[in-house]
């Protein structure tokens, strides 16, 4: 396989897959060149500093080696963060936790990045909408 | 125990065929177009292979021409009568099931000139007769058709395209590398027949194309003149001998019954397609819901070898065309697997293989949005 050893135990054993009961924002995004899809969970809860932090964030995914391990790195990356820590995660921290990505899968580490976007982005309309 | 099920990629050579060539490398290793005795040595072991693959099927030795192996046989029987023919017609027909080197060399035909149309198929694959002989225009100067597909097993029917071909004065090629030995090919149905080593456990780097006593056809390969002036280049002794044995030794065994093993065995998997029928020793697979290259690299990890349709293991990100082609939707095409078998193949394995693999499509789906 074409993926560094970190890829591999990612994708061996990811973290914090199947949706998450009583999430606050969800990020649904899909590949159109691969078809891959990723749906994303983030639960938000304050920490004692009265900041919107990540509680809790889970992954399901149809995609290959490299996008099921950049969705379980995500997860890992971003449990715990505030929003704002959260949204400055790229997908150079993601390939780098991966111990890097092929070029061609590249656009996975995107992918990730793109779901948590998206689930932020679900979270805080939906509570503009409260 | 590793387990191969990626012979329509590749097999491993038989100890058979190895043995066999070995003294062609270091014992009778002379040029065969050498006039003296040694040459005479490889030069006569080259004639015996010839034979066996011209009678097995059904040929004149001298409509047998080795190459490198079956790209250079496609490229070889495409662009050699399109060349010398162009004055007759610039219009070539295939389908869109074709492997790459057919493909590939009709599209980079299209930009000399030539006018190339891809025929559909049907959901099992089937060239339909009648698209064949609307498609034959006067311009029309060849028919290229794969005979058994290498993704979903697909075997045409040689007799009926071929008279078609015939009755309109058409070339027929067929690219036969994945059906040789495997299902009957008589050379009375087709012009241009390209043959290969690899894939029947001989070695790679060596094929052939079979070219009718009568059809006009250039020359790609110039040179010394070898192969009768048809494809000049220093023989290839020990692979063309490896290849005569491999065809000699050639058999199904066992394949058959164990595709049907597996195959009934994946059916029994949830939410399972199988594409495949006709040749002995291909099974594809769609699991649906769960993406190829995660299944095919969660076999990898447990030591068997298979294969995808995935764009997500392909070079440049394109979905498998041939399982577009017979309507699979994109998501299903990057849903299928391809298992491929040979005589080397044991129950043993297949079961092995229907063991863990409910487990691992369990595990993707438990991962997937798609249940």
């Amino acid at each position: 396989m074409p993926y560094s050893k970190k890829v591999i135990d990612a994708f061996k054993n990811p973290h914090n897959y199947g949706k998450l009961k009583d999430y606050d924002g969800l990020g649904k995004v899909g590949n159109p060149v691969c078809g891959d899809v990723l749906y994303l969970y983030i639960k938000i809860n304050k920490n004692e500093k009265g900041k919107e932090i990540i509680e809790d964030i889970s992954f399901e995914t149809f995609g290959c080696v490299a996008a099921l391990a950049s969705s379980s790195i995500i997860t890992d990356l971003a449990k715990g963060k505030t929003i704002s820590e959260a949204l400055k995660l790229s997908r150079e921290d993601v390939t780098q936790e991966l111990g890097g990505l092929p070029e061609i899968k590249i656009h996975c580490s995107v992918l990730a990045i793109d779901a948590l976007h998206k689930a932020v982005d679900d979270y805080r309309s939906k509570k503009d909408g409260e | 125990m590793k387990i191969y099920l990626d012979n329509a990629s590749t097999t491993q050579i038989d100890p058979l065929v190895l043995k066999e060539m070995f003294r062609f490398f270091d014992k009778d290793y002379a040029n065969a177009s050498s006039p003296h005795a040694m040459g005479e040595t490889a030069r006569e072991a080259i004639e015996e292979a010839r034979k066996i693959i011209a009678e097995s099927i059904n040929a004149k030795n001298e409509e047998i021409v080795f190459t490198t192996g079956g790209t250079e046989s496609n490229n070889f029987a495409i662009k050699g009568v399109a060349f010398i023919n162009k004055d007759k017609g610039n219009h070539i027909i295939t389908t869109k099931i074709e492997h790459k080197s057919v493909l590939n060399t009709c599209k980079w035909l299209e930009k000399q000139g030539f006018e190339i149309t891809y025929l559909d198929v049907d959901e099992k694959g089937f060239v339909n007769k009648k698209d064949l002989e609307k498609a034959i225009t006067d311009k029309t100067i060849l028919v290229s058709i794969i005979h058994g597909q290498n993704e979903i097993g697909v075997i045409q029917d040689l007799k009926v395209l071929g008279d078609i071909c015939k009755q309109h004065n058409v070339y027929f090629h067929i690219d036969a590398c994945q059906s040789y030995t495997k299902t009957e090919i008589d050379s009375k149905n087709a012009d241009l027949i390209s043959l290969n080593a690899h894939k029947i456990h001989g070695p790679k780097g060596v094929g052939a194309l079979f070219i009718k006593k009568g059809t006009e056809i250039d020359i790609l390969m110039h040179g010394g003149g070898h192969e009768r002036g048809m494809r000049s280049g220093t023989d290839n002794v020990p692979g063309i001998v490896g290849f005569g044995k491999a065809v000699e030794i050639a058999g199904v065994g066992e394949m058959k019954e164990l595709n049907s093993r597996l195959a009934e065995g994946l059916k029994k998997i949830n939410k399972v397609k199988i594409n495949s029928h006709g040749l002995p020793h291909i099974v594809s697979a769609t699991f649906l819901g769960i993406e190829g290259e995660a299944i095919v690299s969660s076999l990898d990890l447990e030591d068997i070898y298979v294969a995808t349709g995935s764009a997500c293991a392909s070079h440049n990100l394109e979905p498998n065309q041939t399982l577009l082609a017979i309507g699979l939707a994109h998501q299903e095409v990057n849903s299928t697997v391809r298992f491929s078998l040979s005589r080397f193949n044991t129950k043993e394995e297949i079961d092995k293989v229907l063991e863990i693999l409910p487990k691992i499509v369990e595990k993707l789906r438990e991962i997937s949005p798609f249940k």
